[in-house]
């Protein structure tokens, strides 16, 4: 009873924090029509050149992915406690997959912008290190969660730590470990196709450009276009997952 | 015996905590002999092949290999050891999701050099290594299912499977740990046969952890008992005589101790 009412409290305030005022929605319906105008008639004049930001779309996520397994397998392999050969590589490991989930990847390609200069190897890089981050959780989450049998299988005949890994872990680890893999690509397309709106390169940048400028039409065909890829990566990615698992 | 010993126990203590799982264990294992340990579950069956085959420190006490001492192995020393013993799992302990033969093939990692070492890396093996593989599933009778996966095959087939790659490893010893524990009775005398077989026709040390006497009457050239962690009986099997069974198992009843594996089996248990 008491949690209850304390939850309506807190839920009561929040509104106010963020002006939760749904009657507004309804007061300006009609601006809403106006623009739903424009979005209902894509302009096709410059489809071409949208289609080929997609395109980089895809390649800056697909690099993206590639760093971010590169990050991903190092740092998650040491960051599973039943594989880390010292407990202070486990830490430093699982610390640096931290920090780089923690940051947006927005906020990389802020920092790579400045560095790399605008355009997508700055959407990339930032791609690929938070990525990492996120792959390498999952993957040190998937190894601590393997069958220790099957590995002492493997260290009892006297292999080296290496084959260790590569009999023992990596046969028991790999199908889920794809299929994060093609998870995150799909979700790395998504965050890729708004990266450019902070100089990261890819159609992110057409977007943010057509809806500031209140140019509806070419807005409205930037979002048919990433719609369209986002579905088309996701039935290639489920008929790789099919495949493959 | 004019041989030296294969491995000599002296004065073997493991503790865990305040709980003794082997208690000044003393005694010596010739080449080539099959010896079977039996006893109640926690009697230190287990302690004592997990300390031969150094997973686990002793407490006190020596465990030599040979001329070697164990209790003071790191490292690669620790690694070419267990390259020389062959383990054998209740649960075998196979990669499940690998095929047969690339299961086979593990025992053979700790015999490659060079290239062929990081070739072994990616799952390449050369002609001769294969070879040797295929030699091996061949003895325990498993030629017909090299390219499946081994999470297909039964449990007695993945018993045999565990043999063949203990046998590709060449080990000097094979320290079973209830190697039939888990089959049925078909299965698990099928199994024991392979062990027996390929240990007398390579002329390995086998010392296997049985908790069916009968397996142990059977297939054994020695026997040793443990109660509590003491070593209660140490001879052939012969000399287990029903007063000897019941020093050893304490309370159960010892006509139950003498069944016939091919005919009975777990079933029994599960009257009683």
């Amino acid at each position: 009873m008491l949690g209850t009412l304390a939850m309506a409290v807190a839920l009561g305030w929040a509104a106010q924090v963020i002006e939760l005022r749904p009657l507004e929605l309804l007061r300006d319906l009609g601006n809403i029509g106006v623009f739903l105008k424009g979005y209902l008639n894509p302009s096709f004049t410059h489809v071409g050149m949208y289609a080929w930001q997609c395109v980089i779309t895809v390649c800056i996520a697909l690099w993206g992915t590639v760093m971010a397994i590169v990050i991903a397998v190092p740092l998650g392999l040491l960051g599973a406690r039943n594989l880390a050969p010292h407990p202070a590589l486990y830490h430093a490991a699982r610390r640096i997959l931290d920090l780089f989930r923690a940051v947006n990847e927005f906020v990389f390609a802020l920092m790579f912008v400045t560095a790399v200069g605008l355009g997508p190897f700055a959407g990339m890089l930032a791609l690929g290190i938070h990525t990492g981050g996120v792959l390498g959780k999952l993957l040190s989450e998937t190894v601590e969660a393997i069958d220790p049998g099957q590995v002492e299988g493997v260290a009892a005949v006297g292999a080296p730590r290496l084959h260790v890994i590569g009999f023992g872990v990596v046969p028991q680890i790999l199908p889920n470990f794809l299929s994060y893999i093609l998870l995150r690509f799909e979700s790395d397309i998504r965050s890729a196709s708004v990266i450019g709106m902070v100089g990261g390169g890819g159609i992110g940048f057409y977007l943010w450009d057509t809806i500031r400028a209140f140019n509806d039409r070419d807005a409205a065909t930037v979002i048919l276009l990433i719609v369209v890829m986002v579905v088309c990566v996701d039935i290639i990615s489920a008929r790789i997952r099919r495949a493959v698992i | 015996m004019l041989h030296s010993p294969i491995i000599t126990l002296d004065h073997v203590t493991k503790r865990f905590e305040a709980k003794r799982a082997l208690d000044y264990v003393t005694a010596t294992i010739q080449p080539g002999e099959f010896v079977a340990v039996i006893g109640k579950s926690g009697a230190g069956k287990t302690t004592l092949l997990r300390c031969l085959a150094c997973s686990t420190p002793v407490t006190a006490g020596l465990i030599r290999f040979g001329e070697q001492d164990l209790t003071t192995l790191r490292g690669t020393a620790l690694r070419l050891h267990r390259a020389r013993v062959g383990m054998i799992y209740q649960q075998f302990h196979l990669v499940r999701r690998l095929r047969v033969l690339d299961n086979v093939l593990i025992g053979r990692l700790p015999h490659l050099s060079g290239w062929r070492r990081w070739a072994a890396l990616c799952r390449y093996f050369d002609a001769s290594q294969r070879e040797i593989a295929l030699r091996c599933l061949d003895h325990v009778g498993l030629l017909d299912r090299v390219w499946q996966r081994t999470d297909t095959l039964s449990g007695g087939e993945q018993q045999r499977v565990a043999i063949a790659k203990i046998l590709a490893q060449e080990p000097q010893v094979i320290l079973a740990d209830e190697p039939v524990a888990s089959l049925d009775v078909m299965n698990g005398a099928l199994v024991m046969e392979t062990l027996r077989r390929i240990a007398s026709t390579a002329g390995l040390t086998v010392v296997a952890n049985l908790h069916h006497v009968e397996y142990a009457r059977r297939y054994a050239d020695r026997v040793l008992g443990l109660r509590g962690g003491r070593l209660v009986f140490d001879g052939s099997p012969a000399g287990l005589t029903e007063a000897v069974l019941v020093d050893i198992f304490g309370d159960v009843p010892s006509d139950a101790l003498g069944f016939r594996p091919m005919v009975v089996g777990e079933t029994v248990w599960a009257i009683s």
